[in-house]
C-alpha cells in the first residue's frame, strides 16, 4: 500500500503470562474506514490503547503519516491527529456537552496558561464546539450536564468531542456499545457521513455495522491478525468463520 | 431571579455584608475581642480558600497545606528577626520561599495519586515542621517573636487592629476574586477537567502534570500570604503552625463549607473557628465534642454546609 | 564496635515496632480500602492501657496482655460503631472522620488521665542486659521487643500466606469484589481484620511505652513514619511494609546516632549541632522523595486489581 496513514509493524504487548497482543501488523490507507473485530478478550482494546498511547508496547513500531509514535505520550499523539473515543464512555461528567467539546478544541488552541479570561466566552472555542455538536446532531442538547444526557447522547457526545480536535485518524472504540436499534441506525448513519472526511478505525462488535461500513477488516483472535481484507474476503475466510462468525459465536447488536 | 435568591447566596451576602462591618460593630461595643478573633477567622479563609483551589476544583487531596502558613510566617518572622521589617521585601519573600516549596513538594509529589498523595503532601509538611524545629536561632520549638509587624512605609499601619482587619479582608476577598477567574479560565476548565476524568483529558491532548503543578504553585503561594498576614496577627511564628493536625483544619474547613465552591471555605473556616472558640468557652475538652461532631458530618453531610443548603432550596 | 552492634539492634528494634503499626495500616488499607488516621490513637491507647493495666495489677505481663485485649476490644468496637458506615467512601471521608477521632482521642485520654503522660516502669527481670555476643551487651527488654515482633511477624506471614483467612485477605488486597462473590461474611472479615490492625497498633504502643513514652499526641507523630513506610513499601504489601519499615528504622536511628559526628567532621561545631538534629528528622523523608521520583508505586507494590 502507497503511504498508509497507519502503520502498526509487529506490534506485541504482554501482560504477566498473557500475550495481549501478539506481533499485529496492520496498515490504514488514507480515507479509509477500517474495521478490527474479533471475540472477547481478543486484545481489540489493549490494541487501541497501544495505538493512542495509554499503554506501551513492549516491541513493535506504530507510525502515524510516516512518523514514529511508538513512545510518544498519549497528550502528545492528539495533536499529531489522533483522537479517540472510548469503549466506556469517558466524558466529563460534571461538564456541559458544549464544555466538554470546548475543552477539546482548547486542547488543540495553543497553550492554556490563561487564568484571567473566561473559557467559556472564547467565541471560536464556542463555535467550533457547536459545529461538532452539529455534526453529530447534538447541538440542542449543548448546554445539558453530560450527567443528564441518555446513554446514547453520550455515545454520539464522544463522537464530537473527538471530532473536535480536528483529527487525522479517528480511533472508535465500539461507539455501537450498548445502544438500541434506533440509536444504532443513527450511529451508523453518522459514520457514513464522517468516513468522508476522516480516516477511522473502527473496533467494534456489532457485525451489520461493520460489513456496511468498513472498507477492509481485519480480524483479531487471541491477540493475533487470523485475517485482514475486503469485508466479502473476510466474510468467506474459513478460519475467521471458525473463530469468530461460526454458530457457537453468533454476536448479534446489543441493546 | 429566584436563582440569584436562593438560600447560598443570602448566606454568603450577608456574611460578607456581617465582615465588611464588623470593626463599625466592634468599635461601637467595644468589644475587641471579636475583632481579633474575626481578623485571624478570615486570615484562615483565605488558606482555606487557597486549599479549596487545589482540592475542590483540582481534586488534588494535600494534607500538607499548613506548611505555607509557616513558611509565610517564618519568612516575616526570619527578616523581621534580621532587621528587615519593611513588608514590601518580607511579603514578596514569603510569597516566593511557598511558590518554591510548592514547586519541589508539587513535582514530586504530584508523581503519586489518590492516598498516596495525601500521605506525601502530609510528610512534606511534617519535614517542613522538622526543620522550622531545628531552627534554634530562630526560636525552635519555641517559635519566634515579631516584635514589629510589617511595615509599609506609612501606606497602612498594621498595628492597627481595624486597618489590619479591612487588610486582611481585602486579600481574603482579593483572593476569592482570583480564585474566581482562574477556575473559569482555560486554565481553570483543564485544572476541573483533569479532576473529573484525567483520561480523557490527556486522550484530548492535555499533559496533566503540568498543569497540576501550576495550580499547586498558585494554591501554596496564596496560602503563604495568609501566613505572613498570620505571624502579623499573633506577633509570632512558631514550627506548630504548620503541624499536620493544622492541616487537618484546614481541610475540615474546606469540606465544611463545601469543596469547589467559591464561598464555601469562607463559611466553613468561620463556622469552624466559631465552632471551636464556642466550645472551648464551654468546656476544656471540646475536642471531646467536635470530634465526634466532624464524624457525624462526614456520615451524614454530603457537600458540606453549601450541598445541605442546596438540597433544602431543592426539597 | 559496641557502638555500632548497639545502635544496628537499636534501629532493628526501632523498625520492627515500626512495621508492628504500619502492617495494621497497610492491611485495613489494602482490604477495606480505609484510610484510618485513628490508627495512632490506637496505638496511644495501647500504651495507656499498658501503663494502666499494669500499675493495677502489678503484674508485667498480665497488664500487657489485658491491655492488648482492651485495645482490640476498642478496635472492634470503633469499626462496628462508626467507622464500618465508611466503607466504599472517598478516602477524604476517612481522612476527615478519623481525623476528627484523634481529636476526640488526645482529648479523652486528657480527660481520664490527665496531660502529664504517664510511665511504664519495667520489672526487675527485663532490665538485666543480656550478653548477645562475648563482651557486648543489650537490654534484655529491646532483645525482647525484636524477639516478640519478629513473632508477630512470622505469624502474621503464616496467617496471611497459609491459612484461608489470610488467602481472604490476599484476595482482598488484589480484587475486593472477588471476595464478595466467594460468598465470605465481608462484615466479619471486615470487622476481623480492623480489630488485627488494631492490636498490631496497640501491641507496638505498650511494646515502646516502658522505653520511649506515654503522652498525648504519640500517635500522631509516628502515625506519619508509619505512612511513609506504606508508600515506600506499596499499599497493602505486609512483605513490602515488613522491608521498608526495617529499612526506615535503621536509617532512622544509625541517621541520629553516627550522622551528628559526620557532619562535626566535615562542618564547623555549631553548624553540626544545628543541623544535625534536623538532618536526622529529615532523612526519612528525603528517602521517600527519593523512592517517590524513582517509583511512585512503592517498592513492593500488591498487585492493583
Amino acid at each position: 500500500m502507497a503511504d498508509p496513514l497507519l502503520r502498526v509493524e509487529n506490534l506485541v504487548r504482554r501482560f504477566g503470562g498473557i500475550v495481549a497482543t501478539d506481533h499485529v501488523s496492520l496498515d490504514v490507507a488514507r480515507g479509509e474506514l477500517h474495521a478490527v473485530i474479533g471475540p472477547n478478550g481478543a486484545g481489540k482494546t489493549t490494541l487501541i490503547s497501544q495505538l493512542t498511547g495509554q499503554l506501551l508496547p513492549h516491541s513493535g513500531t506504530i507510525r502515524l503519516a510516516g512518523q514514529d509514535i511508538t513512545r510518544v505520550p498519549a497528550y502528545r499523539r492528539s495533536a499529531l491527529g489522533l483522537a479517540r473515543s472510548f469503549q466506556i464512555t469517558s466524558l466529563l461528567l460534571d461538564f456541559t456537552a458544549i464544555d466538554n467539546v470546548a475543552l477539546a478544541a482548547q486542547a488543540h488552541d495553543g497553550h492554556s496558561f490563561y487564568f484571567w479570561s473566561n473559557a467559556r466566552k472564547e467565541r471560536h472555542l464556542r463555535q467550533t464546539a457547536l459545529a461538532a455538536l452539529d455534526r453529530v446532531g447534538l447541538r440542542h442538547r449543548a448546554d445539558v450536564l453530560v450527567s443528564k444526557l441518555s446513554h446514547g447522547e453520550q455515545r454520539e457526545l464522544e463522537l464530537a468531542v473527538a471530532l473536535a480536535t480536528k483529527p487525522q485518524l479517528l480511533l472508535l472504540d465500539e461507539p455501537m456499545a450498548g445502544l438500541g436499534a434506533t440509536e444504532a441506525a443513527r450511529m451508523v448513519k453518522l459514520l457514513q457521513e464522517l468516513r468522508r472526511e476522516v480516516t477511522i478505525v473502527l473496533v467494534e462488535h456489532d457485525m451489520d455495522a461493520v460489513f456496511a461500513l468498513a472498507d477492509r477488516i481485519t480480524v483479531l483472535v487471541y491477540g493475533r491478525v487470523i485475517a485482514s481484507g475486503a469485508p466479502a474476503a473476510i466474510r468467506q475466510n474459513e478460519e475467521v468463520r471458525r473463530a469468530y462468525l461460526g454458530d457457537q459465536h453468533a454476536v448479534t447488536r446489543h441493546g | 431571579m429566584k436563582d440569584l435568591l436562593d438560600a447560598r447566596n443570602v448566606i454568603v451576602a450577608l456574611v460578607i455584608a456581617g465582615l465588611l462591618s464588623l470593626p463599625l460593630y466592634t468599635s461601637i461595643t467595644g468589644n475587641i475581642f471579636m475583632l481579633t478573633l474575626f481578623t485571624r477567622i478570615v486570615i484562615f479563609a483565605l488558606a482555606a480558600a487557597s486549599l479549596n483551589l487545589i482540592m475542590g476544583y483540582g481534586g488534588m487531596m494535600s494534607f500538607g497545606h499548613a506548611a505555607y502558613l509557616g513558611i509565610g510566617g517564618y519568612a516575616v518572622g526570619i527578616l523581621a528577626a534580621e532587621g528587615i521589617g519593611s513588608g514590601f521585601i518580607q511579603w514578596p519573600v514569603a510569597l516566593a520561599a511557598s511558590a518554591l516549596f510548592a514547586l519541589v513538594v508539587g513535582a514530586l509529589s504530584l508523581r503519586t495519586r489518590g492516598v498516596y498523595f495525601i500521605m506525601i503532601t502530609l510528610a512534606f509538611a511534617q519535614m517542613a515542621y522538622y526543620i522550622a524545629s531545628g531552627l534554634a536561632r530562630y526560636g525552635g520549638d519555641d517559635g519566634l517573636t515579631i516584635y514589629k509587624r510589617s511595615t509599609f512605609g506609612g501606606l497602612i499601619n498594621l498595628s492597627s487592629r481595624v486597618q489590619f482587619y479591612y487588610l486582611c479582608l481585602a486579600c481574603l476577598f482579593g483572593g476569592i476574586y482570583l480564585i474566581w477567574r482562574i477556575v473559569n479560565s482555560r486554565f481553570g476548565m483543564v485544572v476541573q477537567g483533569l479532576r473529573s476524568n484525567e483520561q480523557r483529558m490527556q486522550a484530548i491532548g492535555f499533559p496533566a502534570s503540568r498543569y497540576r503543578l501550576v495550580c499547586f504553585v498558585i494554591a501554596g503561594t496564596m496560602c503563604g500570604l495568609a501566613g505572613a498576614l498570620l505571624a502579623n496577627n499573633t506577633d509570632f511564628v512558631s514550627p506548630a503552625a504548620m503541624y499536620w493536625t493544622r492541616s487537618g483544619d484546614l481541610m475540615v474547613m474546606v469540606i465544611l463549607g463545601g469543596m469547589g465552591s467559591l464561598f464555601g471555605p469562607m463559611i466553613g473556616a468561620i463556622v469552624y473557628l466559631l465552632l471551636e472558640e464556642f466550645l472551648s468557652q464551654v468546656t476544656e475538652y471540646w475536642a471531646l465534642i467536635m470530634g465526634p461532631l466532624l464524624l457525624l458530618i462526614v456520615l451524614f453531610g454530603h457537600g458540606g454546609i453549601f450541598g445541605l443548603l442546596g438540597r433544602l432550596r431543592r426539597g | 564496635m559496641l557502638l555500632v552492634v548497639e545502635q544496628f539492634l537499636n534501629g532493628l528494634q526501632f523498625g520492627l515496632l515500626l512495621f508492628l503499626l504500619a502492617a495494621g495500616l497497610t492491611l485495613v488499607f489494602g482490604i477495606m480500602d480505609f484510610v484510618n488516621l485513628a490508627h495512632g490513637s490506637l496505638y496511644m491507647m495501647g500504651a495507656y492501657f499498658a501503663a494502666t493495666f499494669v500499675a493495677w495489677t502489678g503484674n508485667f505481663i498480665i497488664g500487657v496482655l489485658l491491655a492488648l485485649g482492651a485495645t482490640l476490644l476498642l478496635g472492634i468496637a470503633l469499626e462496628f460503631i462508626a467507622l464500618r458506615h465508611l466503607y466504599g467512601r472517598d478516602h477524604l471521608d476517612h481522612v476527615l472522620a478519623t481525623f476528627g477521632l484523634i481529636l476526640f482521642f488526645n482529648d479523652a485520654v486528657r480527660l481520664i488521665w490527665g496531660p502529664a503522660g504517664l510511665a511504664l516502669p519495667l520489672p526487675a527481670w527485663l532490665t538485666v542486659p543480656i550478653a548477645i555476643l562475648p563482651g557486648i551487651y543489650y537490654p534484655a527488654y529491646r532483645l525482647a521487643i525484636i524477639v516478640v515482633a519478629l513473632a508477630v511477624a512470622l505469624m502474621l506471614y503464616i496467617v496471611v500466606m497459609r491459612t484461608r483467612l489470610g488467602m481472604l485477605i490476599r484476595a482482598g488486597a488484589s480484587n475486593r469484589e472477588m471476595i464478595g462473590a466467594l460468598g465470605i461474611n465481608i462484615k466479619l472479615l471486615y470487622t476481623l481484620v480492623f480489630g488485627l490492625g488494631a492490636a498490631l497498633a496497640g501491641l507496638a504502643g505498650l511494646m515502646q511505652a516502658p522505653i520511649l513514652t506515654v503522652q498525648i499526641g504519640m500517635g500522631e507523630n509516628i502515625l506519619i513514619l508509619a505512612f511513609v513506610i506504606i508508600v515506600i513499601g506499596g499499599i497493602g504489601s505486609i512483605r513490602g511494609a515488613f522491608l521498608a519499615a526495617i529499612f526506615v528504622g535503621m536509617i532512622d536511628t544509625l541517621g541520629r546516632a553516627f550522622l551528628p559526628d559526620l557532619l562535626r567532621q566535615m562542618l564547623s561545631s555549631t553548624a553540626a549541632s544545628t543541623a544535625a538534629p534536623a538532618l536526622s528528622s529529615m532523612l526519612i523523608y528525603l528517602l521517600m522523595a527519593i523512592v517517590l521520583v524513582l517509583r511512585p508505586e512503592g517498592l513492593f507494590p500488591a498487585n492493583r486489581r
